[in-house]
């Protein structure tokens, strides 16, 4: 099988200013306006104590967890997850790498542990009392189109719903010359093989053609994220598409050479 | 329960650790009981503790065309692929499938932050060091952009990055890859190298051991951390000779960020998925590489699961006191190490371990035992409560 076929159960959304999927996909289309005041994920699937103290990507990506997983109507303790970022918790390094260049005995082992990749899906896990597989991964920039093809393997050879959530957050202090992020955006989905019902999506990775079709044109605030977060400018041409509910080919960047086809089902 | 699946082959495989490079010198060292642990001549600020350190990383330039990978991890892997010609064989996998029907699935727990910590103590004013502003090795994905660019497959290339797990379920990623047919071969990788960030990070955690980890032993106070990059390339067919991958479970404890589940419910349960998967019972596993870390958490919780789980006929025992813990890299490397074990009959013991902890069943072996292995199990465990059981069988009892 080279053509993976999935239904997508439930989309969460999170940037500033669109607090979640409706919003943002009526933003998308040009009907809907930013909201001054979503300033910071707070997602009520932590306690408040974790709520209090977790780093931002945990937020962010707990956040949008929890939402596809509302808009899914399925259990989150019952699925399998697929996190993914492009950078990790940068804030993190930033604090790892100066302290170990100050005062190493000193670092915090809060933040430590929370400095592994899969910090978010630990603390996801333990809020949704999910003992189901989770995986943490990284591709670059083609994080989210590799993420999605991993969710969708898993989902058909499991079958299985699979909760994807895909982040990145804030570059602080030398870091952003080099792995540049200036603000937070997530976006996850609950995605389900599709057992003789239509599909919703066909993913196709394949070699990346010369010719490679155009992204659709962005409304001016999700093209100013797209080009200040690396997890929006890899996966907002296909969310711009769902949005908008045509059909068509939508292609991702899955690595130099590669390409990921998104036949959209209309 | 899992359905069972279809075995995947293990065509080539390859490691290198503190006990050296490539399988002779592995199995050279477990059959001597010669540990790797030296004492920690690694940090600039002293930590009294024992690492397991790779000789020579420090000469192993990346080859030509590849400077701007030039890190400490990706030096190790350069290092690693060389042996045992396993570079040769996923070269020729690649030639055989295709370069887009290859899937290229690396792990690690730091990737190359070992660089990031060298920018940021030579700081040029706020800007890294110029030698040093180079995207590629301050990313998660590092190993992969590499190996990438070494090998030039064009297939699905992703980091895994669960911590200490992170490298087991690379295995599992491939054979749903491999049995929906979206690959016919995949190129495995896990690497993890010494850096500040693990060994002051465990350190201020209290889970350094000062002296070599003693897994199992009741008096065990913590880990040693040592690097290592292991290679394995799976395909769906090969000679019947080819040890075979033929189960995994992977789970979460959903219970704490760096504390096991205090009954060990997420280590059982992917240890009961791997067996549903191969479709085995307990009473046919042979060998366990255990996780074994020598945390006195780690090492009572999955004891506990062993000794409930298994007849005292199968043999158990941790590795970790020949290479210490290698973080994202311990799923391949103990993967390697049940390879040897099955390969050549060799049930490794469990090295500085003297008093053994009562919670401990039969199953865990101090002493090396000679022994025919068909089946053995290899558990890692990872922070943020994410475990993974892979189970191998040797060719002909797959």
């Amino acid at each position: 099988m080279s053509v993976l076929e999935i239904r997508v159960e439930g989309m969460g959304f999170w940037a500033p200013g669109w607090p979640d999927w409706n919003a943002a996909r009526a933003g998308l289309r040009g009907e809907g306006q930013a909201d001054p005041a979503v300033v910071k994920p707070s997602p009520t699937s932590l306690a408040a104590a974790e709520r209090r103290r977790a780093p931002l990507p945990v937020l962010l990506a707990c956040e949008i967890a929890a939402q596809a997983c509302v808009a899914s109507a399925r259990a989150a303790d019952a699925l399998p997850s697929v996190f993914v970022s492009t950078h990790g918790d940068l804030v993190i390094t930033d604090y790892m790498c100066s302290t170990l260049a100050s005062a190493p005995r000193e670092l915090s082992p809060i933040r430590f542990h929370n400095s592994v990749h899969n910090a978010p899906a630990g603390c996801w896990t333990i809020a949704a009392h999910c003992h189901a597989a989770s995986t943490s991964i990284s591709s670059w920039h083609a994080s989210f189109a590799i993420a999605l093809f991993e969710a969708a393997v898993q989902a058909i050879a499991d079958d299985t719903p699979v909760l994807l959530s895909a982040y990145d957050a804030e570059s602080p202090g030398p870091l952003a010359e080099v792995s540049p992020a200036s603000t937070l955006f997530g976006v996850a989905m609950v995605i389900a093989p599709c057992a003789g019902s239509r599909p919703d999506l066909r993913l196709r990775l394949q070699p990346s053609s010369a010719g490679a079709r155009l992204s659709p044109a962005l409304p001016a605030d999700f093209q100013a994220l797209a080009s200040t977060n690396p997890m929006a400018a890899q996966s907002l041409p296909l969310l711009a598409a769902i949005a908008a509910g045509a059909g068509g080919v939508i292609e991702l960047a899955a690595g130099d050479q590669t390409t990921l086809g998104v036949e959209l089902c209309a | 329960m899992p359905d069972l699946i279809e075995p995947i082959c293990i065509t080539a495989y390859t490691a290198t650790s503190a006990l050296g490079r490539g399988l002779a010198d592995h199995l050279a060292a477990l059959r001597a009981r010669r540990s790797g642990l030296q004492a920690n001549d690694f940090t600039n600020e002293p930590l009294a503790c024992a690492i397991g350190r790779v000789e020579g990383l420090e000469r192993a330039a990346l080859p030509d065309g590849h400077e701007a990978y030039e890190c400490r991890n990706n030096r190790l892997a350069w290092l690693a692929i060389e042996a045992d010609g396993f570079h040769e064989q996923a070269r020729a996998a690649i030639a055989r499938y295709g370069a887009d029907r290859v899937a290229l699935l690396v792990a690690t727990s730091t990737s190359s932050i070992g660089a990031t910590e060298e920018a940021y103590a030579q700081l040029d004013g706020e800007r890294m060091p110029m030698a040093l502003r180079r995207p590629e090795v301050h990313t998660p994905h590092s190993l992969g952009i590499f190996l990438s660019h070494l090998l030039g497959t064009r297939g699905p290339c992703l980091t895994t990055a669960t911590a200490c797990s992170s490298s087991a379920k690379i295995f599992a990623k491939a054979e749903r890859m491999i049995r929906l047919g979206v690959v016919d071969a995949a190129i495995l990788a896990g690497v993890d190298t010494l850096c500040g960030s693990v060994i002051f990070g465990f350190n201020s955690l209290e889970l350094v051991a000062p002296e070599p980890c003693r897994p199992f032993d009741e008096r065990r106070r913590g880990i040693s951390i040592g690097e290592a990059a292991g290679f394995a390339l799976v395909e769906r067919k090969a000679p019947a000779a080819a040890p075979r991958l033929i189960g995994w479970g992977e789970s979460s404890d959903a219970h704490h960020m760096s504390t096991p589940h205090p009954q060990g419910l997420g280590a059982r349960l992917a240890l009961e998925d791997a067996l549903a998967r191969a479709g085995i019972a307990a009473a046919q596993v042979d060998y366990i590489n255990l996780h074994g870390t020598a945390t006195p958490k780690n090492d009572e919780v999955e004891a506990g699961v062993i000794a409930t789980a298994f007849n005292e006929t199968t043999r158990a025992s941790s590795s970790k006191g020949w290479t210490g813990h290698t973080l994202g890299a311990a799923g391949i490397l103990e993967s390697v190490i049940s390879l040897l074990a099955i390969e050549h009959g060799l049930v490794p013991g469990t090295l500085n371990c003297e008093q053994l902890d009562p919670v401990c069943g039969p199953q865990v072996t101090l002493q090396n035992e000679s022994r025919d292995v068909r089946i053995a199990l290899s558990n890692s465990f990872g922070f943020g409560g994410s475990n993974c059981t892979l189970a191998f069988a040797r060719g002909d009892c797959a």
